[in-house]
């Protein structure tokens, strides 16, 4: 257990550093600039006219299946790092059932690009 | 305290925080935000288990996928404030109806359960020293082989989730053109070309 920690050590020193880079560019403003508010200063700028609506708008549904497509294809390749460490061992029950994995996989990657999910029109 | 001791109440402080602060949370981007924080806490406590190939993965797959997917979700749902706060009052019986269900599931649940007595002697794969063997590779020795059938259920759920989201999402905008790169290069002077010899004053 301590020799788990002490290889992590440089990952803690890093996010140390990136926590006080960023809290102190988070901070400095408030301690360093000049500020000297006034509601026009404050106002969304919109070349002169009021703002028509809120700039929240729906995303298209298509970034979605993107998305969600993407997961699959990630979990795929987590599922080949544990095989390809023990590969040596595994013997060719483990690599066939790999491969049937794959294979499934596979078929709906030839469903999805068929259907052309991939394409974006 | 030793220093996994520290990391574990550190971990699991901000783990429980943060998930607190999901619920609490008025807009839900922030939510999603204070979310993938629980998640990169969960990776930390996986780690101190010894489970660093599940800590990775939940940094991969939760942090990098899920969360997006959710933060696609909430801007996709074309969120009011002032709306969300006019319906609370609203929904508050019927939400208190299903929490106080859910409490007493949590109960009975945990009151009642015991460890099965044949539990110990039901692992097919003992639980190898952390010192001899990698997480990854203890995984990778049992997951292939002993627990074939799950990896390939897995599997199939993953084509499941695949062909639904298609079915769901999918719908082409007809009249679209597309390029067609075969038929592109297939194209020769001979079919691209006519020449017509036009008599002066006719048209074609």
């Amino acid at each position: 257990m301590a020799v788990l920690v002490h290889d992590y050590l440089p990952v803690v020193v890093f996010i140390g550093v990136a926590t006080v880079i960023g809290l102190a560019l988070l901070v400095s403003p408030f301690l360093l600039a000049y500020q000297n508010p006034d509601p026009e200063k404050l106002s969304a700028y919109e070349c002169g006219f009021n703002a028509f609506d809120d700039a929240r708008m729906k995303f298209d549904v298509r970034f979605y299946l993107v998305a969600i497509l993407f997961i699959i294809f990630d979990l795929e390749v987590a599922f080949l790092f544990p095989w390809a460490i023990v590969f040596g061992e595994l013997g060719s029950f483990g690599f066939w059932s790999m491969m049937v994995f794959l294979g499934v996989l596979t078929i709906g990657f030839i469903y999805e690009w068929k259907k052309g999910a991939l394409e974006w029109d | 305290m030793t220093v996994p001791a520290f990391f574990f109440y550190l971990f699991s402080a901000v783990a429980v925080a943060s998930a607190f602060m999901v619920i609490a949370g008025r807009n839900p981007v922030h939510s999603v935000l204070w979310l993938i924080l629980t998640f990169v806490n969960a990776a930390g406590l996986f780690l101190l288990i010894g489970a660093e190939f599940l800590a990775m993965i939940l940094v991969v797959v939760y942090v990098g996928a899920v969360a997006v997917l959710f933060l696609f979700v909430v801007m996709m749902l074309d969120v009011d404030f002032a709306e969300l706060r006019e319906g609370f009052l609203q929904y508050l019986p019927i939400g208190a109806l299903v929490g106080l269900v859910f409490l007493v599931e949590l109960v009975l649940v945990v009151g009642t359960w015991a460890v099965g007595p044949g539990i110990a002697s039901a692992i097919k794969a003992p639980i190898p020293n952390a010192s001899q063997v990698t997480n990854t590779e203890a995984i990778g020795r049992v997951l292939y082989t002993t627990y074939v059938h799950y990896f390939q259920i897995a599997g199939l759920v993953l084509l499941v989730a695949m062909i639904g989201a298609i079915v769901l999402t999918l719908h082409h905008r007809v009249n679209v053109k597309r390029q067609n790169i075969s038929s592109q290069n297939a194209r020769t002077r001979d079919t691209a070309i006519e020449v017509v010899k036009v008599k002066t004053g006719e048209g074609i």
